[in-house]
């Protein structure tokens, strides 16, 4: 393959979208009735970019996986949102924005794309209140803000501890609305199984009627995937249960590249591991940061203590407590970004001073803001959050800390995309967490709902139009063609062969053996030995998995084991990926740390003379090992630093 | 450590929408008080596999109570027997050793079963769409800030709209009425300026298509509010047959 064409407009930074807009192409209403685009998911992103198409004119397709649109996993995000509205006085603007995200991306994002998603950022916060989102409010009435990691400035929008809940309901809202005036059609329990691609353009797509069982084939001018990030690969994550890459995993074996998959996020606060039979983490949101103080056992004696169940963490006094954030980072204390954070817990508790019975979690405590704010204050701001952490635990945050721990979060890395959010497949374009673009090698707090609805609001409807402006003369393709044919006929025969196989094992067992690799080999602190075991245990895992799996009742109706063994098989394909990356990637930045690059505190060591680029992975058959695509981040505008949260 | 329990699980089974269904009975062994209902099932699940049976199927997502996709009818009562969580929140630290947990689908007439404890719920999403949103387009709206709205009415705003859309309050109701649902969205929009001025058009085409789909009348027994997993309150009902009426009153 050629060079990457990312298709960076040219001019100042603070220019580039403004000119893009102005020349772009555009399609004119009559011509946008007669032009199909398929939207798969109904995220933040695929159903903002679903509701803002079939305003448009565009006639939609859109499909998800659950029962509802309303249930996406973008409803779990429980903090805020961030836009540059400088709405406190405190300073902040877009360009602040911009560099905070490109900082907190450890300058491994493009810049232009990051400048672009500030700079849209405040007309999300403006739309979501239009459509009657319920945004925390001052008594004055004008809209609130927190903090969130990595920013000095509170920009942070936010509705109680559901705002990803809100956000998406308003979106679902708008999506409803087109539904409604035919504008776009729903298609639930749907899952999109492959990409079908005919001239090099992608045209459709097969999915699988999870009701019923039956394969199915869609066309359209357009394919856009925003069917989220592969955080399942672990197995145990903050992903819902059925998040998975598999949408994403299609283009790529149809040509799309995928680009930084060691990008993934592990979240500092999450309730830790309680059994084997734990079937999700859950997080804490990163807002509790803002008032709550991260801490262990100074003394090893104490935090042995507590381990065995002999001490009680408010029996230690605060000079036996030690801060390790704000001892280390000064600066930012608790409100370090969000890898630094997960780095400093695994440090403490590998040294031996975890608490819980495991010795793998730290406090999170509230105390002190107990004391400063008043109980009552604490609990409207966090209530919601106090309330499902003791409904898991049976422990009173308010009474005694919390126990939290690091989890897989989100994925940075995803579908390559360029300026327009097209994949290297014509036509087949990725938003939100699918595509790698806007985050680096590290997402900061509150700026994945930011990213998600940039893309489907305000991004792909004008992006998408300078694609499909040479589409109009395109005819409706017919699924009869043999392209669909085919595609359909490769997914038919995978499923047959995987309810052939009639082995011993469940699926489920499979998919948490590769999450056990997964955690132990690419998880927080990686090294080039654990990443070559992982290929080799990911190699032989998937062997088992295709002689051993045991799949019960029929292909052709309802069958949730079916479905999870389709994705489980692809999930091996994502670790493969995400080891591969890691290995090639001779450097520590964001959520990647190899443990041979870091400075003598411990802190990550990028190499930017030599990987100050995007990875692109291009599928090169199964069997065979993806071909490298750099592309690189020539930084134009920002000056590339050592990050620094301590002063 | 939490204590181990032994559990008799007797699960409402039925292979499709047409299907006559029936219940079935296992047994738990050693379940742990951590272990939440949804592991508990999953647990069951993987034993079924390793008999070479079907998994019983069930709806679940999030796992952390905020999806709505999880929705079980547990001792009669929808999202089990504690109060304001989901059936994903709920854990077997609740149940007692021995226990016998009988565990149905939610039934309503306007949300059949697709399989054993997995009921079609697609009938919420035509109600949002009769008219469940603010008529606006993407682009071209006013400046966040421009209409201040006070902080009373916003949270008022924010407690209805907290709905997950379960559809407890539906398997809750003996009339399988959806008054709950609808009037949690009628009040969230009413409750702000920008959903105020279409409030009564709202009102009325929600409630005209819940009608079309086979939701029973309210009769005001509150069993909706008691098995809210969110706590959403039956003020909203009344807030909104004020503002149906009036919509009916000035036609």
């Amino acid at each position: 393959m050629a060079k990457l064409e990312a298709k960076i407009p040219a001019g100042p930074l603070a220019e580039k979208w403004t000119n893009y807009k102005d020349h772009q192409k555009l399609v004119n209403p009559a011509n946008k009735r007669r032009l199909d685009v398929i939207v798969v998911g109904t995220g933040l992103a695929g159903a903002s970019a679903a509701a803002s198409l079939g305003e448009l004119g565009f006639n939609v397709l859109n499909f998800c996986i659950q029962d509802s649109p309303r249930r996406a996993h973008s409803i779990a995000a429980q903090g805020g949102i961030n836009a540059a509205k400088n709405y406190q006085n405190d300073g902040d603007s877009v360009y602040r924005l911009f560099y905070d995200t490109i900082k907190g991306g450890d300058y491994r994002a493009r810049e232009a794309n990051v400048y672009r998603l500030a700079e849209v950022s405040n007309s999300i916060i403006d739309q979501c209140v239009a459509q009657g989102v319920p945004f925390a409010r001052e008594y004055g009435g004008l809209l609130d803000n927190r903090s969130f990691g990595g920013a000095q400035v509170s920009r942070t929008f936010y509705a109680k501890g559901q705002t990803g809940q809100q956000l998406l309901l308003g979106a679902y809202s708008a999506l409803s609305r087109q539904v409604e005036k035919g504008s776009v059609k729903l298609f639930t329990r749907y899952e999109m199984l492959d990409l079908v691609v005919i001239d090099g353009r992608a045209r459709g797509i097969i999915a699988r009627n999870l009701a019923t069982g039956k394969i199915e084939r869609f066309a359209a001018h357009a394919v856009v995937i925003g069917s989220g990030g592969y955080g399942n690969t672990f197995f145990l994550s903050t992903n819902a249960m059925n998040s998975n890459g598999s949408a994403a995993i299609q283009c790529y074996r149809k040509g799309a590249l995928f680009a930084n998959p060691a990008f993934a996020q592990i979240h500092p606060t999450c309730i830790p591991v309680h059994g084997e039979f734990q079937s999700k983490l859950t997080l804490m949101s990163e807002s509790l940061r803002n008032d709550g103080r991260i801490w262990v056992p100074e003394k090893l004696k104490d935090a042995k203590a507590i381990q065995a169940g002999t001490l009680k963490p408010t029996d230690i006094p605060e000079e036996d407590r030690d801060y390790y954030l704000e001892r280390r980072y000064p600066a930012f204390g608790n409100l370090v970004p969000r890898d630094v954070a997960s780095r400093a817990a695994k440090e403490r508790c590998d040294a031996g001073f975890g608490v819980n019975n495991t010795g793998l979690a730290v406090y999170l405590d509230f105390s002190a803001a107990i004391q400063r704010l008043g109980l009552k204050t604490v609990e409207a701001r966090y209530g919601n959050l106090f309330q499902m952490y003791e409904k898991i635990t049976d422990e009173n945050p308010y009474k005694t800390p919390m126990m939290i721990f690091p989890a897989i979060h989100y994925t940075m890395g995803g579908l390559w995309v360029d300026y327009e959010l097209m994949t290297t497949v014509q036509g087949c374009f990725a938003i939100g967490e699918a595509n790698f673009s806007d985050h680096g090698a590290n997402r900061l707090g509150a700026s994945a709902l930011m990213q998600g609805l940039a893309d489907g609001y305000f991004v792909l409807p004008y992006t998408i139009q300078n694609y499909l402006s040479d589409q109009i003369g395109v005819p409706r393709f017919s699924v009869e063609r043999p392209e669909f044919e085919a595609a359909e006929q490769a997914v038919e025969s995978k499923i047959a062969k995987l309810m052939s196989i009639q082995g011993s094992r469940s699926v489920d067992t499979f998919h948490k053996a590769l999450g056990h690799i997964m955690w132990n080999n690419v998880g927080m602190a990686r090294t080039k030995e654990s990443l070559e075991t992982a290929l080799k245990e990911i190699l032989q895992l998937r062997k088992e998995f295709w002689a051993d799996v045991f799949i019960p009742g029929e292909p052709n109706t309802l069958n949730t084991e079916l479905e999870k063994a389709l994705r489980v098989a692809d999930f091996f394909d994502i670790g493969e990926l995400m080891a591969l990356d890691g290995l090639n990637r001779n450097e520590s930045c964001g959520g990647h740390f190899r443990e041979e690059y870091q400075t003598p505190e411990g802190e990550a060591l990028r190499d930017d003379e030599k990987y100050a680029y995007a990875s692109c992975w291009q599928f090169a058959g199964d069997g065979n090992e993806p071909e490298l695509i750099k592309e690189p981040l020539d930084y134009e505008f920002v000056q590339r630093q050592q990050r620094n949260y301590k002063s | 450590m939490d204590k181990e329990i032994n559990v008799k699980v007797r699960v409402w089974r039925q292979q499709g929408p047409k299907a006559k269904g029936h219940f079935e009975t296992y047994k738990l062994e050693k379940i742990s008080g951590g272990t939440s209902f949804l592991e508990m099932l999953d647990i069951l699940n993987e034993q079924l596999i390793r008999d070479k049976k079907e998994p019983v199927v069930f709806d679940n997502d999030c796992r952390e109570g905020i999806c709505g996709m999880c929705s079980l009818y547990i001792n009669g009562h929808p999202h089990g027997p504690d109060d304001l969580i989901t059936t994903c929140q709920l854990h077997m630290r609740h149940f007692k050793n021995g226990q016998t947990i009988t565990v149905e689908p939610w039934r309503s007439a306007a949300f059949p079963v697709v399989r054993d404890l997995m009921v079609d719920r697609q009938a919420f999403d035509k109600i949002i769409q009769a008219g469940g949103y603010v008529n606006v387009n993407t682009g071209g709206v006013p400046d966040a800030n421009a209409m201040p709205i006070s902080k009373l009415d916003a949270d008022e705003a924010m407690d209805a709209a907290s709905c997950i859309g379960c559809g407890a309050c539906v398997a809750a109701c003996k009339n399988g009425s959806a008054m709950l649902f609808v009037s949690a969205k009628v009040s969230q929009l009413a409750l702000l300026p920008q959903g105020k001025v279409e409030a009564k058009a709202r009102a009325r085409a929600m409630v005209k298509r819940m009608d079309e789909l086979g939701f029973g009348n309210c009769t005001n027994t509150r069993a909706c509010e008691l098995e809210c997993p969110k706590g959403v309150s039956i003020s909203n009902i009344a807030r909104m047959n004020r503002s149906y009426l009036g919509a009916k009153l000035s036609e």
